[in-house]
């Protein structure tokens, strides 16, 4: 059995899943930048204390589930999201999808994923894709960050939904209600309300490792690892940073490219010119993310490590802190007609 | 718009979002990037790094072949236990060379059925994968 649906590759994994699913009842609208911003994806924090894959815990973007959650939210779309504990039920609840011709989105976890290349297999259990159909065995599979759709037997999806550790994905499922309508004015009214949810999420977060204070934070940081933990270790963590930010699904720059086209099309619906602008800082902050992660390439290939280098790094951190503080002020300042 | 061919580019090109002349985003298709291709590589490196270190206590009799599998699939006690519904406290007493060998077969499978491997090739630290 195949669904009728149209694999759209993606940058990011939950942004490409919302739109896709939510492409056909849009009418072809919600384009992934549209998703993120609405979704409110983009984020700074860096987690003190905790470790990933023995390296800093720093994110670019929400916490996953939040932006499927918000996007439908604003929009007023009803969701259904279930997660399980038996596997049988899971899947069971999956035929019934496909059943009812609904594509479902799966949350999974990539170390155990069969097409996925083994160099970005680690334990990372937020990713999205979605069944939409089944032929003998095998589930056919739109991941959106892959080119072409590909499949997985149903051993392997059940493996990966069923992946373990860190924000397990419990076999969770989700999908909008397919009969909603998305109208031009309630695309707008998302729009204004995702930006006030990342304008929010970035300023007024408490603490000071995240939002654009999260920045400066890390670059404070990053100045005290080469004295901390030796150059090798602190040239390790600097590409745990690079990864987190350029790595499959970022759009590169931290997702900083994508929220500035998000401001581009949200220029559209919205008729504000102040978001051309602000999308040419989020442009600028994506420039300057990348120079630093160059430098940080410098630095974790052996061709610079002095102490100085590590100021050079902590500085351009809090020049971009400053660069998405000035630009999330401008978007909180906007007066909305 | 970076083009250097990466791990991911020989699988799938990634979607980036970038400016075109007149300033207007637009999607368009990389092979990677040989600054993020270079960070990979350095995680990869201290990963191998640590497997051959893990190797090395196995055959010095200092852990058991779950030391070698934990390293080799990236797991540490938290992950692992969570696959094979063991406490840490177990797996810690696993991971000691007279505790594994008496492990029964039961047992055994469960670490096996994590790792995705054979008992037998458990008990060897034998891997089939490239």
């Amino acid at each position: 059995m195949k669904l009728d649906f149209e694999h759209r590759q993606s940058a990011h994994c939950e942004s490409g899943v919302t739109s896709s699913l939510l492409r056909k009842i849009s009418g072809n609208k919600i384009t992934e930048p549209l998703a993120f911003g609405i979704g409110a994806g983009l984020f700074f924090c860096h987690i003190p204390l905790i470790k990933i894959n023995n390296g800093p815990a720093i994110a670019f973007r929400t916490f996953p589930g939040l932006i499927f959650k918000r996007t439908c939210n604003a929009l007023g779309i009803p969701v259904v999201r279930k997660k399980f504990g038996s596997k049988t039920n899971a899947e069971a609840f999956l035929q019934r999808c496909l059943d009812e011709g609904k594509p479902a989105g799966c949350q999974v976890g990539v170390y155990y994923l069969s097409y996925f290349p083994k160099e970005y297999r680690f334990h990372f259990n937020a990713h999205n894709l979605i069944v939409y159909g089944k032929e003998d065995d095998n589930y056919l599979i739109s991941d959106p960050v892959m080119e072409t759709t590909t499949t997985l037997t149903s051993y392997e999806l059940e493996r990966v939904r069923f992946a373990k550790g860190a924000l397990a994905p419990k076999g969770q499922i989700y999908y909008p209600d397919t009969t909603a309508k998305i109208t031009d004015e309630q695309l707008r009214k998302a729009i204004i309300k995702g930006i006030k949810n990342n304008v929010n999420q970035m300023l007024r977060i408490p603490g000071n490792f995240a939002g654009v204070k999260g920045i400066k934070y890390t670059g404070e940081k990053i100045k005290k690892w080469r004295d901390k933990l030796g150059l090798q270790k602190a040239g390790s963590y600097l590409a745990q940073l690079v990864r987190m930010q350029e790595e499959i699904g970022t759009g590169g720059g931290g997702f900083r490219y994508i929220y500035a086209a998000f401001l581009q099309e949200a220029h559209v619906y919205t008729q504000q010119d102040e978001l051309l602008e602000i999308s040419n800082i989020f442009t600028q902050a994506g420039d300057l993310w990348r120079t630093a992660a160059v430098h940080a390439a410098g630095i974790y290939k052996g061709r610079l490590g002095s102490q100085e280098d590590f100021n050079q790094m902590g500085d351009y951190l809090a020049e971009i802190g400053e660069l998405e503080k000035a630009a999330f002020t401008q978007l909180k300042n906007i007066k909305w007609k | 718009m970076p083009q250097d061919l990466g791990a991911l580019g020989k699988i799938t090109k990634e979607v980036c979002y970038a400016t075109d002349s007149s300033g207007k985003y637009v999607t368009e298709l990389s092979n990677g990037w040989k600054v993020k291709t270079d960070a990979l590589d350095v995680a990869w490196k201290e990963v191998e790094e640590r497997i051959a270190t893990a190797k090395q206590r196995v055959l010095n009799g200092e852990a058991s072949p779950l030391l070698f599998f934990m390293e080799y699939r990236l797991m540490d006690p938290g992950i692992l236990a969570d696959y094979t519904g063991y406490w840490k406290w177990q797996i810690k007493r696993h991971l000691k060379p007279e505790v594994f060998k008496r492990l029964s077969q039961r047992k055994l499978q469960k670490y096996a059925d994590a790792f995705n491997v054979k008992v037998e090739d458990l008990k060897t630290m034998t891997v089939h994968e490239a």
